[in-house]
């Protein structure tokens, strides 16, 4: 714990700008927010869009509002949080393995390494239909679809990283007689955290992607199965609502890893 | 009668690319005494960093032989602490890595940390320490499994000229009173000349002993040397040798 200390008045007005200066973006940004919806909400009242078109904040509302009453608002949100989170996981502890079982062996990562970069470029779009008749119309369709958009990447994110590892300390730690295991351990596995945390980052946004993209091929649920349909039957309120939900989830998703980060990053300066 | 704890003889080592061999060191052969502390020098790129890899046995020779009495530590340019662990897991390091898990170890190498001044830090992170510090932190921890044969790669060519100074006296000093045997490799003459008692001169690559000195300093610390008249004409003598 840091002991208060009596700072110099310049000290002091050096805080007191730079508490000024948070307070000032943050006002800023509510306000921009404040604005568009403002600005959204006024211009469908005053006639000037056309609201069936572009909804409306307070259609947004209601449209909240009543799936709410109906009893489907959560069970839209729980069914496409689970896939997502599932998803997520699956790729991320698949992909971190795989990862470490291709920087174990150097003759099964160069053996491998035309296969990765294939599935790396290929559309996972493109198996859609493949998908749906190996796996049905259900969530284990659109489960599958998240695991693989996320999968690959986790693995060439975390690759990098361990094949990254800085080679003197390998050296000290070789000289000292570490075992593989030992390295990998001691070494990568810690000093690959950085880049194990900006991993799930990128990966959050993957997961979101492959669990919307499945519900748009195949789904009877979920948010994207309201976008979808909100856009087949023209109920664009319900497709705004839809992706405003998706949008929130999406940011405090983000938010939690970058809470994680925090967790796990302090005291870790190079 | 002095006892040989380290035997290069003979030694050969090829470097083997795709695209080309390349003789790193040709037909080397030296010995070291135990407690003594030789210095090896020699022109950037001849091999002397392949030369310690080889006496620590992470090498093997292509020909010719290593053979050694007792155990290694390594010491490199960078301190390389693992800035996740503190000071003291840090110095703990190759305890674990030899599975040592006796309170013995740790009390000798907390007892090494603290009789050469990195007692406060032991629960500090590397970041928090200075580059002299984390240098120290980086010898007590190659000195922690007491090993018999200390090699130094360049282990102070990353700091600034006044830090290097100091960390000479401080690791010339604990090794002395640890009485340990050491193999310093480095470009740098007059780092050569502060430290050791004998110094080996290597040629270009293929590195081979060229010339080998006998300075006859004693126990003179490393500033205390630098201000010797016969400093000077040593070095002399090997920056001749070195460009020869």
């Amino acid at each position: 714990m840091k002991t208060q200390k009596n700072y110099s008045e310049e000290h002091l007005l050096f805080l007191k700008k730079r508490k000024r200066h948070a307070v000032l973006v943050w006002a800023l940004r509510i306000g921009i927010l404040a604005l568009l919806l403002g600005f959204w909400e006024l211009s469908t009242a005053l006639g000037w869009a056309d609201a069936f078109l572009v909804s409306s904040p307070s259609r947004i509302a209601k449209t909240i509002a009543s799936l709410y009453n109906e009893g489907t608002l959560f069970y839209h949100i729980g069914t496409t949080l689970w896939e997502t989170l599932a998803g997520f996981a699956i790729a991320v502890v698949l992909g971190y393995g795989i990862a470490l079982a291709l920087w174990w062996s150097e003759t099964v990562r160069s053996v491998l390494e035309p296969y990765i970069v294939v599935l790396n470029a290929l559309p996972k779009i493109a198996l859609g239909p493949l998908i749906i008749i190996w796996f049905g119309t259900g969530s284990k369709a659109i489960l599958f679809m998240t695991v693989i958009v996320g999968l690959i990447v986790a693995i060439m994110h975390m690759l990098s990283a361990f094949i990254a590892t800085d080679k003197n300390k390998l050296l000290l730690l070789k000289s000292m007689g570490a075992s593989k295991l030992q390295i990998l351990l001691k070494l990568v596995v810690p000093s690959s955290l950085a880049s194990f945390i900006s991993m799930l980052k990128v990966n959050v946004g993957m997961a979101w992607i492959g669990s919307i993209m499945g519900e748009y091929i195949v789904s009877r649920a979920g948010l994207g199965y309201l976008i979808v349909y909100g856009g087949q039957v023209f109920k664009l309120d319900l497709l705004m609502t839809a992706t405003v939900i998706l949008a929130l989830l999406a940011a405090v998703m983000y938010f939690l890893i970058a809470l994680l980060e925090k967790f796990l990053v302090k005291n870790r300066e190079d | 009668m002095k006892k040989e704890i380290l035997r290069f003889s003979d030694v050969t080592y090829v470097y083997h690319t795709v695209r080309d061999e390349t003789v790193a060191i040709s037909h080397l052969s030296f010995s070291v005494d135990e407690g003594e502390f030789v210095a090896i020098i020699g022109p950037s790129g001849c091999g002397k960093s392949t030369l310690l890899s080889l006496a620590a046995g992470l090498l093997t020779p292509s020909s010719g032989s290593v053979t050694s009495r007792g155990s290694f530590g390594y010491m490199l340019q960078k301190d390389h602490l693992f800035p996740w662990r503190t000071i003291e897991k840090n110095i703990f390091l190759p305890l674990e890595i030899k599975k040592n898990t006796s309170s013995e170890g740790r009390e000798r190498a907390i007892g090494l940390a603290q009789k050469y001044g990195l007692g406060e830090f032991l629960k500090s992170y590397p970041a928090q320490l200075s580059g002299g510090m984390r240098q120290r932190a980086a010898l007590i921890r190659t000195l922690a499994t007491d090993p018999d044969v200390l090699l130094l790669d360049e282990p102070f060519s990353a700091l600034d000229y006044q830090t290097r100074l100091c960390v000479t006296e401080d690791v010339a000093n604990i090794i002395r009173s640890e009485k340990k045997t050491a193999l310093l490799i480095t470009h740098d003459i007059s780092e050569a000349i502060s430290l050791a008692d004998r110094i080996l001169v290597l040629s270009p690559r293929p590195a081979r002993v060229s010339h080998a000195h006998e300075l006859g300093f004693g126990e003179t610390n490393p500033l205390k040397r630098r201000e010797r008249a016969d400093f000077s004409t040593w070095f002399e003598v090997l920056w001749k040798e070195l460009n020869a």
